[in-house]
């Protein structure tokens, strides 16, 4: 097997707190993988830990087939890293961030640029303007670039749209596409699931522990409760009242809808129960699951 | 939503230029006390800008921008004092205990102390985490932090609250909270102004505006604005108007 990454038993802790504990991860060259999970699960740690940014407290992780903590200057040439927070410079300029990272990798934009055109094209008009003066999803655009120029195997990105807008996501993410199709493997973290959605596997981190790896579709696949959609006027009131329901253990706003899940009664004896209620005009139907509801039902059982 | 037609924020031909830049281009909308009011658009499209006209930290080039009864022309320090204020870079102090950042912002706000001792006992009551009184900010969990900035937010009863993003970066379930608070909020008559990337949550709003260019390209109930754009989703729907537009 030709592995970009392998992590094994990799666990690191800050004082007291168990950031990541006992995670075992194989990637694939070439896979788009995709990494998910509450806010502090140990997403960023994990990343940093492959950036070779952090060493491990035990464990041991393998990048693009060197060791995470003695090889760390040959996979530092490798990979190409972006974390969440906007870590380019605010006061140079576009060009001159972009000329300041290839200075630093040692390489020629013009020769490379192959690698960022359909990125950086988008960014030319603004070549002159302060990077702290871009918008969010041209941040993202200018941040990647600069992760790209130099040609990397492995791509790391943290949470590279949040704060981007639904358009430029979609773009971002077409852009993360192509790339793959060049063959670089893509590791990518998101509170976004339909961007999940368009991973090979996906991962799921929550307090340090890994509770999940397999593609969307068998995550889809796996969900094994019955879901309901419920709409009437006011959802909020809906989703207050549906808590109050004896057969439904799961209930949560998703859009325009209200969805749960409805144990051991069907869904008869639920409108039964709605019109004995008075509950006025509730309409349900039973629904597939997406990524999002796979996510929800995970956390929640936990 | 208990919304009437008392017109908490009045905007009519706001004009916002930077040198040559016209960042806002004569936008003209209200919006009704009680209301959950969704302003959305593209990065870079304006709405940064409007946000900063209506909670006083900026002028208008040209127009008449009245929020909570102040003009934004001569009264921002009023306008400033009247409302609530969140963006998604939390406002709070990390190395300042949970129960330190209430006081000091309860102070900044104007209560007596008295207030603020009533008030922070609710607040911490309310949101479940009197067992984090004293502990740092910086040491809770990101899901907490954004209550608790959001319930500071809101700690001197302002008529309306400005919520930038709040919700950034948060994953499904933690988000979900959060909305379930906004919708407390509001029931409880206060008017909430909320910018959002997360389309569905465009869907929990009473009316939503988008602003695509510097102008309003769309505004009203999301319903009837998926019905008039023959559209199943604002996701589809905010495509449509913003995929038209030449993005910075």
């Amino acid at each position: 097997m030709n592995l970009a990454l392998s992590c094994t038993a990799l666990s690191k802790k800050f004082g007291e707190i168990s950031a990541l504990q006992n995670i075992n991860i194989d990637v694939e060259r070439g896979e788009l993988f995709g990494v998910i999970g509450p806010d502090g699960g140990g997403k960023t740690t994990l990343f940093r830990i492959l950036a070779t940014l952090l060493i491990p407290d035990d464990g041991d992780a393998q990048v693009l087939g060197f060791d995470s903590i003695k090889d760390y200057l040959s996979i530092r040439k490798r990979i190409g890293y972006m974390p969440g927070r906007f870590s380019l410079y605010h006061d140079l300029t576009v060009k001159e961030n972009l000329q300041f990272y290839s200075s630093v990798f040692k390489v020629d934009i013009e020769k490379n640029y192959g690698m960022i055109a359909s990125v950086y094209d988008q960014l030319k008009p603004f070549a002159n303007r302060r990077a702290g003066k871009l918008s969010g999803g041209m941040k993202q655009k200018l941040a990647l670039s600069c992760a790209l120029i130099h040609k990397p195997e492995l791509l790391i990105l943290d949470e590279p749209t949040t704060g981007v807008d639904a358009v430029s996501r979609i773009e971002f993410w077409n852009t993360l596409d192509s790339l793959k199709e060049d063959g670089m493997t893509i590791l990518v973290s998101t509170p976004y699931m339909d961007e999940a959605n368009r991973c090979d596997r996906i991962a799921m981190i929550q307090k340090g522990e890994l509770l999940y790896v397999d593609s969307p579709k068998s995550l889809i696949d796996n969900y094994s409760e019955p879901l309901f959609a419920a709409s009437s006027l006011d959802r909020f009131v809906l989703l207050n009242r549906l808590e109050q329901v004896p057969w439904i253990d799961l209930v949560y706003l998703c859009g325009q809808e209200v969805h749960f899940v409805l144990r051991d009664v069907k869904h008869d004896k639920l409108l039964e129960y709605f019109k004995k209620n008075e509950w006025g005009d509730v309409t349900i139907s039973q629904i597939q699951p997406t990524v999002e509801d796979c996510f929800i039902s995970l956390m929640k059982t936990r | 939503m208990q919304t009437n037609n008392t017109a908490i924020i009045e905007v009519e031909n706001l004009v916002k230029r930077f040198g040559t830049f016209t960042a806002n281009d004569n936008l003209t909308f209200k919006v009704y006390a009680g209301e959950i009011f969704g302003f959305l658009g593209a990065n870079g499209a304006g709405k940064t800008t409007t946000i900063r006209i209506l909670s006083g930290l900026s002028k208008p080039t040209e127009g008449i921008v009245k929020v909570v009864g102040f003009d934004a022309m001569k009264q921002s320090e009023s306008i400033k004092k009247n409302i609530g204020y969140m963006s998604q870079r939390f406002s709070l102090y990390d190395d300042l205990t949970v129960i330190e950042n209430i006081r000091l912002f309860g102070g900044i706000y104007g209560l007596s102390n008295k207030e603020i001792r009533n008030r922070s006992d609710e607040l911490v009551k309310d949101l479940g985490i009197e067992n984090l009184r004293k502990r740092l900010v910086g040491d809770i969990p990101l899901g907490w932090k954004q209550k608790l900035a959001f319930s500071i937010a809101i700690i001197h009863r302002p008529k309306l609250i400005f919520l930038d993003e709040p919700t950034g970066g948060v994953d499904p379930l933690t988000r979900r909270q959060f909305w379930e608070l906004i919708y407390r909020v509001a029931k409880q008559g206060t008017t909430v102004f909320v910018t959002t990337h997360y389309m569905d949550e465009a869907e929990y709003c009473d009316r939503i505006c988008v602003l695509a260019d510097g102008q309003i390209k769309a505004l009203g109930e999301p319903s009837n604005l998926k019905h008039e754009y023959q559209v199943t989703s604002i996701d589809e729907l905010f495509y449509r108007i913003v995929k038209g537009e030449d993005r910075v």
